[in-house]
């Protein structure tokens, strides 16, 4: 048993990768999709075993993989920034398996099954594979390996603009991804080598150099590619428009998450804060295009008709707060940055399956045919109101607690106008949560609309209250995840505490 | 293409040899150039030139789309459980060396690449032959 345990940073990553393929074998749809779910529980537990063995006290683990040592071995590292993204990672990706089966089998033609659950796990390993690793070439590895799956997993949507909106992801997530690729390879040609920390110990020695400004500049605008940071978000809208419920959960509250994690990591722990925000000015940057995606975000979110694709939008300016942390680099900045990807995984994860079960049960995820759902629908739609109000940001949810650390981090730099837009743009936010609510509660049905009741599953709907009510809990008992936060935002800037 | 003589009968002659220089380029491949990715492209390309010469019919009776599916999640998991061997044998993960008993690591890193080339070899193998017949039977429904 401690034996499996010293293990478990790579067990981590492993065992996805290899249940992946058993799917494939399994083969037989019911049995596939039980194999998924035992296997992302088991992650999950395993993620939390992690993180108890990071946080409050233990420190940072580093795994070698073959035995072999650092710099030449591919090490896993593990500290609680890390660990906190695994367990965001794993969560969503358990309560969204055991959603999944009726959402799947409602969505996705019965002989593909086998290959979804598949991509799915491929997809799980990627994202856990980027948090984990301490190689700077395997994060482009891993990053492949979710990108090509997510694009998969996208794909097969309902209908064709699934295909274009897949296609369009690829080709946006490739260049992204080569990019990263030119600056990994730039920094390993100036320092020979790609192993993190020892990247983080040779590249202050030749930061002065026009490879390693090239480096950084592709590596950062790589992973705002990834991130759908405002100008490079235009794949997200429509990625997530047009993915199946589930996907759309999924990758909405992870994928953009992991890449975030990857920009904090390059910035502050490879690059160097001084590096990245002194001498490169990459805080300025960030700090512009964060406001642009809050507001622009917001604003074109308010004017879509597609539920879906008005969640696509938020997620743009909710990224916008996640960035906005990071350019603020101080700790409560980057606190609120980093507890915000825990609470937006779960509030646009449940919102999103929020959107699943309204699919599943009218076949549609337009306003117009949403009119008075919430007579028919009374938990789903409630559930709604609980992911819209935490969007907000209203106290008692988990969003005001990242708005909270967002505000502190900005008036401890002593920018209180950005204190105030970040509560201007809250309210932008009111204003498309309250479209949907509208529609929804206070909208007659049209006269030939059916009236009964049509609640989601109780699977389904279980799920989504759990994701959505655990927002609401570490809203009011915001200890563990802020205390976690904090504790990476400190090993971040290299605060003691 | 089973209509010309020449490249049936050549096909004929060749298509053995390919897949035995495969299966050399496969075992050779920890002490020369070499190793799985290429034989599983040299045996996939001899399926390949099978095809182009018999037809697809004949070639999927040979390779079933359900065996192909099979074989590319096998040589993952086969690489994968070496891995995990490695693990339960008391090393790292992929530490081959934990492979056979101390003292003779250069027996387990031997017997490990072989097994992990072989899981890639398997896999390049189904993935090329699959992608090939994707191809060919676009045209046909």
């Amino acid at each position: 048993m401690n034996q499996l345990l010293y293990h478990l940073p790579v067990l981590q990553v492993v065992i996805p990768l290899l249940a992946a393929p058993a799917c494939v074998v399994i083969r037989q749809r019911h049995l596939v999709w039980l194999w998924a779910t035992v296997v992302t529980w088991a992650c999950l537990a395993m993620s939390i075993g992690l993180l108890m063995r990071v946080y409050p006290t233990g420190g940072a683990i580093t795994y070698e993989i073959g035995g072999w040592v650092a710099p030449w071995g591919i090490v896993y590292h593990v500290d609680a920034l890390t660990a906190l993204v695994l367990v965001i990672v794993t969560g969503v990706g358990a309560v969204v398996m055991l959603y999944a089966r009726q959402s799947v089998n409602d969505e996705i033609p019965a002989e593909r099954h086998h290959l979804f659950y598949a991509a799915f796990l491929l997809c799980m390993t990627g994202l856990l594979g980027i948090t984990v690793t301490g190689d700077a070439f395997n994060v482009f590895v891993f990053l492949e390996i979710s990108s090509l799956s997510s694009y998969v997993l996208i794909a097969l949507g309902r209908g064709r603009r699934a295909l274009t909106a897949s296609f369009r992801y690829l080709v946006m997530g490739t260049i992204g991804g080569t990019f990263i690729l030119i600056g990994i390879g730039l920094m390993y040609m100036q320092t020979g080598t790609l192993n993190m920390a020892d990247l983080a110990a040779r590249l202050p020695a030749v930061n002065d150099t026009r490879t390693i400004r090239a480096a950084f500049a592709f590596f950062t605008v790589g992973v705002s590619v990834k991130l759908a940071l405002f100008p490079l978000h235009v794949w997200l809208p429509n990625a997530y428009t047009y993915a199946p419920s589930v996907i759309t959960s999924f990758v909405a509250a992870t994928a953009t998450k992991v890449s975030v994690y990857v920009l904090v990591r390059f910035t502050f722990i490879i690059f160097g804060a001084e590096f990245a925000f002194t001498d490169m000015k990459l805080d300025v940057v960030l700090l512009a295009l964060a406001i642009a995606a809050m507001f622009i975000g917001s604003l074109v979110a308010i004017y879509q008709t597609n539920v879906k694709r008005l969640l696509a939008y938020s997620s743009l300016a909710q990224i916008g707060y996640m960035v906005l942390g990071i350019s603020l680099t101080n700790v409560n900045g980057l606190t609120g940055s980093i507890v915000h990807l825990f609470n937006h995984a779960m509030m646009k994860g449940g919102l999103f399956m929020v959107m699943g079960c309204v699919m599943l049960r009218i076949g549609s995820v337009h306003l117009r045919d949403m009119a008075g759902l919430g007579k028919r629908m009374p938990w789903t739609m409630a559930a709604f109101v609980v992911g819209g109000l935490n969007l907000i940001g209203v106290p008692l949810t988990s969003g005001f607690v990242s708005k909270w650390y967002l505000v502190l981090g900005a008036l401890d730099r002593g920018w209180w106008p950005i204190a105030v837009l970040i509560l201007l743009s809250s309210l932008l936010a009111v204003v498309y949560v309250w479209r949907v609510i509208e529609v929804v509660y206070f909208r007659d049905p049209p006269e030939d609309a059916p009236t009964e009741r049509c609640e989601a599953p109780l699977m389904m709907l279980v799920m989504t209250w759990l994701l959505l009510g655990a927002s609401i809990v570490f809203g009011v008992w915001a200890q563990i995840p802020a205390g976690v936060s904090k504790a990476a935002a400190q090993m971040l800037l290299g605060v003691t505490p | 293409m089973k209509h010309h003589i020449i490249v049936r009968v050549i096909s004929k002659f060749l298509i053995p040899f390919m897949f035995l220089f495969a299966l050399y380029v496969q075992f050779h491949g920890d002490f020369g150039p070499g190793g799985g990715f290429q034989a599983g492209v040299i045996f996939a390309s001899a399926i390949a030139l099978y095809t182009l010469v018999w037809g697809l019919d004949r070639a999927e009776q040979a390779f079933k789309p359900r065996l192909i599916e099979i074989l590319i999640a096998t040589g993952v998991m086969i690489y994968g459980g070496t891995g995990l061997l490695c693990l339960f044998a008391g090393g790292h993960l992929l530490e081959y060396r934990a492979l056979v008993e101390p003292g003779h690591p250069q027996h387990g890193e031997h017997l490990g690449i072989g097994l992990v080339e072989f899981g890639v070899g398997i896999t390049v193998t189904a993935v090329l032959t699959g992608i090939f017949f994707a191809f060919v039977r676009r045209g046909r429904t």
